[in-house]
């Protein structure tokens, strides 16, 4: 299939995850940025995972909150930060603030001929922050943040 | 991915459960060591301490290198094997939500033809 993952370790500090989209990127940025519509994919039924909560303020320096409940904990984990970079439809930057090693991700949408090639890029502060999410990576990937059912959770009665 | 982690712990806590097994550990905490040196210490033949290091390296708490004639064992998976599996969970990660995402942009291609 030409819509193939890849994922890559490139440097010491970089993680990058590619993928194409048959679609424009106006609509692919729009997938990435609408709570309602991120909702929709971030979260892969296979693994367990599903949205407590979504909030996304997509403006430079605005901040997301994602809230997961997972099959395997009690404890739901929260993913938060801040847009550093938001450029309908090319490109979308935000800090991953959850843990101090967290990575700064930007996210580069290039289309050619109606389809949309996704870049996905991982910027860790240093080579130990990535090593280190390596060596606890047992989570499949999830930084192992399980966080108490914080004020917006119950806020919303969830 | 959860069968995988429990398979891991499973292997982890059998090689944990033999006493021999858990002094080759903390041995290999103060210092690398041969094969030969850990049957000597422990008073076995090689063969024993061999098996002894296979179930260990198996559960992924070991990682042998012969260099020479010389098997040393140290504590830990071998980190390019690590950084592997890590990677290869990151793109199920990613695959997983790149084809829910081809739905999305399906549906919003359409929902916008309707709409035209």
């Amino acid at each position: 299939m030409n819509s193939r993952t890849t994922v890559e370790r490139t440097s010491e500090r970089e993680l990058v995850a590619t993928r194409t989209f048959d679609g424009p990127a106006r609509i692919v940025f729009e997938a990435w940025t609408k709570p309602e519509l991120i909702m929709r994919w971030w979260a892969p039924k296979s693994f367990g995972i599903s949205f407590l909560s979504c909030e996304t303020d997509a403006r430079t320096g605005g901040a997301y909150r994602f809230v997961f409940g997972h099959a395997a904990s009690e404890q739901p984990m929260a993913f938060f930060g801040r847009y550093i970079e938001v450029t309908p439809p090319s490109r979308l930057v935000w800090t991953n603030e959850e843990d101090e090693d967290g990575a700064v991700t930007t996210v580069t949408f290039q289309e050619n001929g109606g389809k949309t090639l996704v870049v996905v890029h991982d910027l860790y502060p240093s080579k130990e922050a990535l090593d280190g999410a390596i060596a606890s990576g047992s989570t499949g990937g999830w930084p192992e943040q399980f966080e108490q059912l914080d004020d917006l959770l119950v806020a919303q009665g969830c | 991915m959860v069968q995988y982690i429990t398979a891991r712990l499973d292997a982890s806590f059998a090689a944990l459960s033999d006493a021999t097994r858990r002094g080759v550990l903390e041995q290999l905490g103060r210092a690398d060591a041969s094969i030969t040196d850990l049957a000597d210490k422990f008073h076995m033949t090689l063969t024993g301490m061999k098996k002894h290091v296979g179930v260990l390296e198996q559960a992924g708490l070991v990682t042998t290198q012969k260099v020479g004639r010389v098997r040393t064992c140290r504590l830990g998976l071998r980190p390019l094997e690590e950084e592997a599996a890590w990677i290869e969970q990151r793109r199920q990660l990613w695959a997983a939500r790149f084809d829910a995402l081809d739905q999305v942009v399906d549906d919003m291609k359409r929902r916008e033809k309707v709409d035209e």
